[in-house]
């Protein structure tokens, strides 16, 4: 009796959703017919659609979207479970969060491009400097968001543990991860946002496959069609990833009561 | 059988020390049911922590069947002024907490007491569901399962509206009629410390002390409108009343 009226409601959802992309869409074909745009700077959207159907049909786009994928995948799991372990340990201990927080919060600020070269020069071409630099990436938003977590537990349950005389593994599990889970989920969200990300800087230098070297062999030729196709397969696969965290989420956090968001 | 003998509790405080409780006497049978009663900062709170296990500095002793209370455990069961539920597990789950529910005597003693703090119906519910006496009589529930010897009550119906209020001391007292576990009830309402405890303990502060035990020997379950009841509250009022005439305590006034 509920479910047809929320199926409804996700529908409706989405469909709102779509109205201002498409709505962008149209306008941006039309001023293409009306001849007002530069098909080499601003190409229409039908010519990005054949290139887009021409790119998959030859299979260059799935082959480096499979590599790029590959790439951030495994930065992801590299940096952002070191950001979650190292988050822990330095939300459980305030000798951890003494000794290593504040040098962690000062490698946090350094810029991708500014590290870049040196991972090459450290670890050469290979995919070491470019899995390395986006681990850096993802390790930090699950570091801090971990460490927020933890810290965040409510005080007032760890005397109903004591008094329930929760072993120190049943404290962990029981009560600090579940109170840290929300914290940790929105870290492995950025996190993967993070390693999506910095996929292009760490393509971009010197790479001859992947989504990034797509866009910057694009971008040497005046390729603007390929340059557009790149930029919403990116878009499309991050949103995908940040889709399948989100229904993670709603399933684990089944239990919490949050603002859905008024009018 | 819950004994206090000499117990002091000083806070240290920038400006010298608070003193929270001074020489605390009082010996609290099995299956007794004792309320106390005062006004904030008498210590009333601080004593009931101190006999859960959770505040371990004081002077004096203090020990339930003999031996000292050394921290907190399972058979001093805490119920807070908040339910303090673990929002992310269910109601049986909550109540089960770490004894596990795959457990078949577990399992039973969880439905039982789902029965008997009325919550048929509910065991699948997250506390975000529940009503404040709903989720109240949940973490009572959870103390229960441990069978304590001791059951610590702390301003526990404070939160609620006088109707729920009313309908949860009668929860209560059904449960103490059914289990007989001993329990101390801190409570600042005073029909609710007359409605329910079989000896009303009067506290005051400053240093916090007990100024007077009264008896409340009135069958369950009480009328509240009868004239016993009525007399009864009016001694424990005059307490209070000769508390603010006389300011300064008898520090030797125990039972």
């Amino acid at each position: 009796m509920l479910e047809p009226s929320r199926t409804k409601a996700a529908l409706l959802n989405a469909l709102v959703g779509l109205l201002l992309p498409l709505s962008i869409l149209a306008a941006w074909q039309a001023a293409a017919w009306g001849g007002w745009l530069n098909e080499v700077l601003l190409p229409p959207p039908s010519a990005i659609a054949e290139e887009f159907a021409a790119m998959s049909r030859s299979g260059e786009l799935p082959l480096n979207l499979g590599i790029s994928a590959w790439r951030a995948l495994l930065g992801f799991v590299l940096g952002g479970g070191l950001g979650l372990a190292a988050g822990l340990w330095v939300g459980f201990s305030w000798r951890a969060e003494r000794l290593v927080d504040p040098t962690l919060q000062m490698l946090r600020m350094l810029p991708h491009l500014a590290v870049a070269p040196l991972f090459i020069l450290w670890f050469g071409f290979g995919e070491a400097s470019k899995i390395l630099l986006i681990a850096k990436g993802a390790f930090f938003p699950l570091y801090v968001n971990a460490f927020l977590g933890v810290r965040s537990v409510d005080r007032q349950l760890f005397d109903v543990a004591r008094v329930l005389q929760f072993t120190r593994s049943q404290t962990l599990r029981h009560l600090i991860l579940p109170a840290a889970l929300p914290s940790i989920l929105l870290g492995v969200r950025l996190s993967l946002g993070v390693s999506w990300l910095g996929l292009v800087v760490a393509e971009l230098m010197g790479s001859s496959d992947g989504l990034g070297y797509i866009l910057n062999d694009a971008r040497s030729f005046s390729l603007t069609s390929v340059i557009f196709v790149g930029i919403l397969v990116f878009a499309a696969a991050g949103k995908l990833t940040d889709s399948i965290v989100k229904l993670l989420e709603r399933r684990l956090l089944r239990w919490q009561t949050t603002l859905k968001g008024v009018e | 059988m819950l004994a206090i003998q000499g117990l002091t509790k000083i806070f240290p405080a920038p400006a010298g020390e608070v003193v929270a409780l001074r020489d605390i006497r009082l010996e609290i049978g099995p299956g007794r049911l004792v309320t106390f009663i005062g006004p904030s900062g008498c210590g009333k709170s601080t004593l009931l922590k101190i006999a859960a296990g959770l505040d371990a500095s004081y002077e004096g002793s203090i020990t339930l069947d003999g031996r000292p209370i050394e921290g907190p455990s399972v058979e001093k069961g805490v119920i807070f002024q908040e339910p303090r539920l673990f929002p992310w597990w269910t109601v049986e789950k909550n109540i089960a907490a770490n004894a596990s529910l795959r457990d078949a005597a577990v399992r039973r003693r969880v439905g039982e007491l789902i029965e008997l703090v009325r919550l048929k119906g509910f065991e699948k519910a997250y506390p975000s569901e529940l009503s404040g006496g709903m989720a109240q009589r949940v973490a009572i529930a959870r103390a229960l399962l441990r069978r304590p010897k001791v059951l610590l009550l702390d301003e526990p119906f404070g939160a609620l509206d006088a109707f729920t209020r009313a309908h949860m001391q009668e929860v209560l007292l059904d449960i103490w009629q059914a289990d007989r576990t001993t329990m101390l009830f801190v409570t600042h309402d005073l029909d609710e410390a007359v409605f329910l405890g079989q000896q009303v303990v009067i506290m005051n502060p400053r240093p916090g002390h007990i100024r007077r035990v009264v008896s409340v020997d009135l069958p369950y379950p009480r009328q509240r409108t009868g004239a016993p009841f009525q007399e009864i509250r009016g001694v424990v009022l005059r307490e209070f009343e000769k508390v603010e005439e006389a300011p300064v305590p008898d520090p030797g006034a125990g039972i």
